[in-house]
This record gives C-alpha cells, sequence and structure tokens, in this order.
C-alpha cells in the first residue's frame, strides 16, 4: 500500500491525522470555558457556595482539557512549512496576519486570564477573578475567530491580489477577508458547535453521576446548566448550519452536490433525507446515482437557496456549464473545460512572466502579468487533465454529512428533554433511558463534530484554495518516506496524549464521584 | 520604583503559590512540558524543516523556485 500511495496522499492524510485529533480538544475547550463563566457568574450573582463548587469542578476538566490540547495546532503550522511549502507560500500574507493576530492577540490573552482564573480563588476580588474567568472564554473565541477566517480565505478566497513577482496572493482588503459572510458563518457554526458540544459534555458527565446516584444536587444544577446551554449552542448551531449551506450553494457549489450526490440537479430539487449511493457512479454516465432514497421534496432548493422553486445544479451540469432561466431567475456557470483551458492559458502566462524575468524584458514582464490576472480567477484548473478530477470524493462527503445531521438532529432532541425536564421534571432525571441518552451523548457529539469538519474539507476537495491550487500543486518537493514517517510518529504522540486526558478526566471524575463535591472544592 | 517592585514581586508570589498549591495540575504541567519539548526540541528541529527557508536565502530565491513550481503543471 505504502507505493501507491504518494506523497500528496501522505501529506493530505498527515494533515487531516492532526487536523483531527486537534479538534478532539477545541470544541471543549470553545463550550466549556462559556459554561464555566456562567456558573461563576451564577455564583458572584447569588453567592450560593455550591456554584462556586461547581464553577470550580468543572474548571478542573476544562484546565485538563486546555492542557492537553494547547500547542497540538502549532504541528498544523509546521506541516504549512514542510508538506506544503508552495501552498504556504502562495497564500502570502492572507494566512499570515490572521495567524500572527490569534497568537499574538488572543493567545496572550488566554494564557494571562486563565492563571487568574485557577490561582487567582481567594487572592484577586470576587469581581476580578469572574472578569478573568470571562476574558479567558473569549480569548478562546478570538483564537478561533482567527484560525477559521485563515480557514474560510482558503473555501472562499477573497479581498486579495495576486503578485506574480512575488508569487503570492497579496491582501488588499483585510475587511473583505475576515469579515465576508463565508467566513463569519463558518466562525460561528463552529464557535456554536463548541458550545453544544461542551453543553453535552455536562450533560454526560451529570447523567453519569445522577446514574451513580453521586451528588445529586451538584449534578442536576450542573445538568440544568449544560442541557440549556448546550440546547441554545444546538439552534443556534443548527441556524449557522443554514446559512453555511447558502453560502457553500453560492461559493462551493460542487461541494453542495457532492454533499447531496447530486449529478444532475433540477428547479424545485429534493434533499435526500436518506439513501445509499452508487458508488460506481461517475459523472456523465447513466448509471443510477442511488441505490435507495428517501427524500424531501423541495428541501434542497430550501436549504441552498431559500426558495422552494429555484435551481440546485448538479455535479453533471457544473461540469458542462449551464445556462436556463426559470422563473426569471438566470443560472450560469462556467463548463469545466472552460475553465481548465483559462487555468492553463493563466500558467502559460505565468511562464512567460518566468522567462520574460530571466531574460529581463520589462515590458513582457507586465504583458504577462495582466495575462495572469486576466485568467487567474480559475488558475487551479489549470493543473487538472479533466474534469473529473474537480469532483470530490462523493460518498465520503455525502454519507459525512448524513452522520453530522442525523447525529445533531437526536442530541438536539436529548438536549431538549434534557434541558425541559430539569426545569419541568426533574423526576424524569432519575429514569435510567434518560440518563443513558445523557451518557451514549457523549461519544456521539465528538463524532458529530468530527464529521462536520469531514464534509467541509473533504467536499472541497481538490482544491487547497478553491479554484486557485490544487493539494497536488500546494506539496512540498519531499520525498514520501518522510512525510510516512511524521505521519505515525503524529498518530503515537496524539493518540498517547488522547488517551492521557480520557484516563486523567476519568479519574478526575470518578474520585470526585466518591467525595462531596461541593466540599471538596470550596 | 519600590510600587512597582511591590507589583512585581506580588505578581511572582501570586504565581509561586499557586504552582505550590496544585494538585492535578502538577500531571498537567508534567504533560505539557514533555509535550513541548517533544513538539519544539524533536519534531521542529529534527523533523520539520521549512523547506523554502532552509533551501534558500532570500524571498526573492523562494519566489523564483515557487514560480518554477507552479509553472511547470505537477500531473494530479
Amino acid at each position: 500500500m505504502n507505493d501507491l500511495m504518494t506523497v500528496v496522499d501522505w501529506s493530505r492524510a498527515q494533515f487531516a491525522l492532526t487536523a483531527m485529533y486537534h479538534w478532539l480538544f477545541v470544541p471543549l475547550t470553545i463550550g466549556l470555558s462559556v459554561i464555566v463563566a456562567v456558573m461563576e457568574t451564577i455564583y458572584f450573582r447569588t453567592g450560593n457556595e455550591r456554584w462556586k463548587a461547581l464553577t470550580k469542578f468543572w474548571m478542573t476538566l476544562f484546565g485538563i482539557n486546555f492542557a492537553i490540547g494547547v500547542a497540538t495546532g502549532i504541528i498544523l503550522e509546521f506541516e504549512f512549512g514542510t508538506n506544503w511549502s508552495n501552498y504556504s507560500w502562495f497564500v502570502g500574507d492572507i494566512f499570515g496576519a490572521p495567524l500572527a493576530i490569534e497568537g499574538l492577540l488572543a493567545f496572550f490573552m488566554e494564557a494571562t486570564f486563565v492563571a487568574v482564573m485557577f490561582f487567582g480563588w481567594n487572592k484577586v476580588s470576587r469581581g476580578f477573578h469572574l472578569a478573568s474567568t470571562w476574558l479567558t472564554a473569549l480569548g478562546v473565541s478570538l483564537s478561533a475567530l482567527w484560525i477559521l477566517v485563515a480557514n474560510a480565505w482558503m473555501q472562499n478566497p477573497v479581498g486579495m491580489e495576486f503578485d506574480p513577482e512575488q508569487m503570492r496572493n497579496v491582501m488588499s482588503d483585510f475587511r473583505a477577508v475576515a469579515f465576508n459572510a463565508v467566513s463569519m458563518n463558518k466562525f460561528f457554526h463552529a464557535v456554536f458547535s463548541g458550545w453544544a458540544l461542551a453543553g453535552i459534555f455536562v450533560v454526560g458527565v451529570s447523567s453519569w453521576l445522577l446514574w451513580r446516584r453521586s451528588n445529586v444536587a451538584a449534578a442536576r444544577s450542573s445538568l440544568k446548566i449544560g442541557a440549556w446551554f448546550g440546547l441554545a449552542g444546538m439552534l443556534l448551531t443548527f441556524m449557522t448550519g443554514d446559512g453555511s449551506a447558502v453560502q457553500v450553494a453560492r461559493v462551493q457549489p460542487m461541494k453542495l452536490a457532492a454533499m447531496e450526490g447530486l449529478y444532475d440537479g433540477s428547479v424545485g430539487q429534493d434533499l435526500v433525507g436518506f439513501g445509499i449511493l452508487n458508488t460506481d457512479k461517475r459523472p456523465g454516465d447513466d448509471a443510477e446515482p442511488m441505490h435507495f432514497e428517501i427524500s424531501i421534496p423541495y428541501g434542497l432548493s430550501l436549504l441552498a437557496n431559500h426558495d422552494a422553486n429555484s435551481f440546485v445544479p448538479g455535479i453533471n451540469d457544473l461540469i458542462n456549464g449551464i445556462e436556463l432561466t426559470p422563473a426569471g431567475d438566470t443560472v450560469h456557470t462556467v463548463s469545466y473545460a472552460e475553465r481548465i483551458e483559462t487555468g492553463r492559458r493563466a500558467q502559460a502566462a505565468l511562464r512567460a512572466y518566468n522567462n520574460a524575468k530571466k531574460t529581463g524584458d520589462k515590458a513582457a514582464m507586465d504583458a504577462a502579468a495582466a495575462d495572469v490576472a486576466r485568467d487567474f480567477r480559475y488558475f487551479g484548473y489549470g493543473y487538472l487533465d479533466n474534469a473529473e478530477q474537480a469532483v470530490p470524493p462523493v460518498a465520503l462527503t455525502f454519507y459525512a454529512f448524513r452522520v453530522m445531521v442525523m447525529l445533531g438532529s437526536f442530541l438536539l432532541f436529548v438536549l431538549v428533554v434534557m434541558a425541559f425536564a430539569s426545569l419541568l421534571r426533574p423526576r424524569a432525571l432519575e429514569n435510567r433511558w434518560v440518563l443513558w441518552a445523557g451518557m451514549v451523548s457523549l461519544p456521539l457529539v465528538w463524532i458529530c463534530s468530527q464529521a462536520g469538519w469531514v464534509v467541509a474539507e473533504v467536499g472541497r476537495q481538490p482544491w487547497t484554495i478553491q479554484d486557485l491550487l490544487p493539494v497536488c500543486a500546494g506539496i512540498s518537493d519531499v520525498p514520501a518516506s518522510s512525510v510516512q514517517t511524521t505521519f505515525w510518529m503524529f498518530a503515537v504522540i496524539f493518540t498517547l496524549l488522547l488517551v492521557a486526558e480520557v484516563s486523567i478526566m476519568v479519574r478526575f471524575i470518578v474520585r470526585s464521584s466518591r467525595s462531596d463535591i461541593e466540599k471538596s472544592n470550596n | 520604583m519600590t510600587e512597582k517592585a511591590n507589583i512585581f514581586s506580588r505578581v511572582v508570589r501570586f504565581y509561586a503559590d499557586g504552582f505550590r498549591h496544585m494538585t492535578i495540575g502538577r500531571t498537567l504541567w508534567a504533560i505539557i512540558i514533555i509535550k513541548l519539548v517533544v513538539i519544539f526540541a524533536v519534531l521542529k528541529l529534527f523533523f520539520f524543516p521549512d523547506i523554502l527557508g532552509t533551501r534558500y536565502d532570500n524571498d526573492a530565491d523562494r519566489a523564483d523556485a515557487v514560480r518554477e513550481a507552479l509553472a511547470a503543471p505537477p500531473q494530479p
């Protein structure tokens, strides 16, 4: 198998492995920081010592996750320089600026106030301590903002101009890069999903305590906060997910078509609620795309365009290019053959620029630069041999999307039950089935969260930067064996870190369950 | 000056007390330090050189290298 896997495959596998492990820690940090701040706010307002104890209990779990997860993202940045050097250079300051802001502002903000959070009890005033807890939570979310801005730019490259002399994309509009609809949707969707995940984490642990009849009052109080906070996070995740679907339909229609396994689009397009894909289906052939499906009429048109009668293009429509006018709404896309031709023209112009530079012919350089700029929009298509190479892995994108939506719906149901039971029928929380659902939700929410990123990242293949740079052009000139070695090193390091986190957390929770959480944390 | 020294010593004492009274935090700090040593001293130095940074002396050469690479289409 190793002989078959190229440096591109190993680099992709390594980056996916690192990013997925990193995302095990991050959403819990994002959400739990806010939950802890909410609990401490209740303590600050009521003076009730139970809330102080609960704040400390959940803050310790936050600390374990924070400590194990911190710096795992740095490895991703190493990989940019080693495995993706062409890409790293090509993105230029577009990527550098948000990551630098993240490092300087948000990271130091977290690092400063997290110390007050943990060391400051009874040493600083209650108000200052509470402010530090909220500022830590804010710092965590600000970190996420700049990382997600960088990621969103890869999905929707805007606010820049390509300079063939520097071979870099130069930022021309910071506001367009940082605050466009795609980046904002991505940021809020990721942060709210972190809230939902942390809410379910609190619900899951509290359910286990209630199952064991340990620290019942404290567990009920925690469960109430976790369930309502998680419910708010989940509802906001669904809302921003809807916004993300609209943006994907606008800027990455091929990803949307892959998410649906849709080859031939139509007006009033159905949404596949559940289906089994025909994985032998290829663009342009006559095979049926689905072996079996249960569809929601007009669902995809509504999801993508908020209009039941709108047209949603499929993979074949996008490859072939379409121009139609259903109900006065003109839909036009450029065929992939035309995009490949345009991309090759841009690359030929870049070669002409390179040759002119070697001979010092300034006029020819300027003319070539103008040609590059004219055709740059489809620059990346020039690397493709045929249109089918621009289609992402349909099966993985399709099933990951359904895993995310189905698990998200199940978790929403659990949170609704938990939230209303905790408020209106606390005795329902003694029901073993309800508690079992709370505990089972714990691993499921991580699977749901990972599936969301699989949709986002696999669905945008083959692009590292949408339409501009495919993965095959973004890699470094390094041997596959080097990437393979570091892949396995990471697999071991991250697995050890995960085992350490889970075991320390479990030991802490089990030890706490054997004592009085309210006494031991006050 | 004395006030500044006081603030400095209070901050130092704040952190020193915090570290001294840690319980589970000791294990976490051990993990953090081991992890940072592995990441920065082992991975960064031996396995993750910056390819363009180490092979070329200046940005102009790096830009030329990337232009050569991207202007000659690789096989996907």
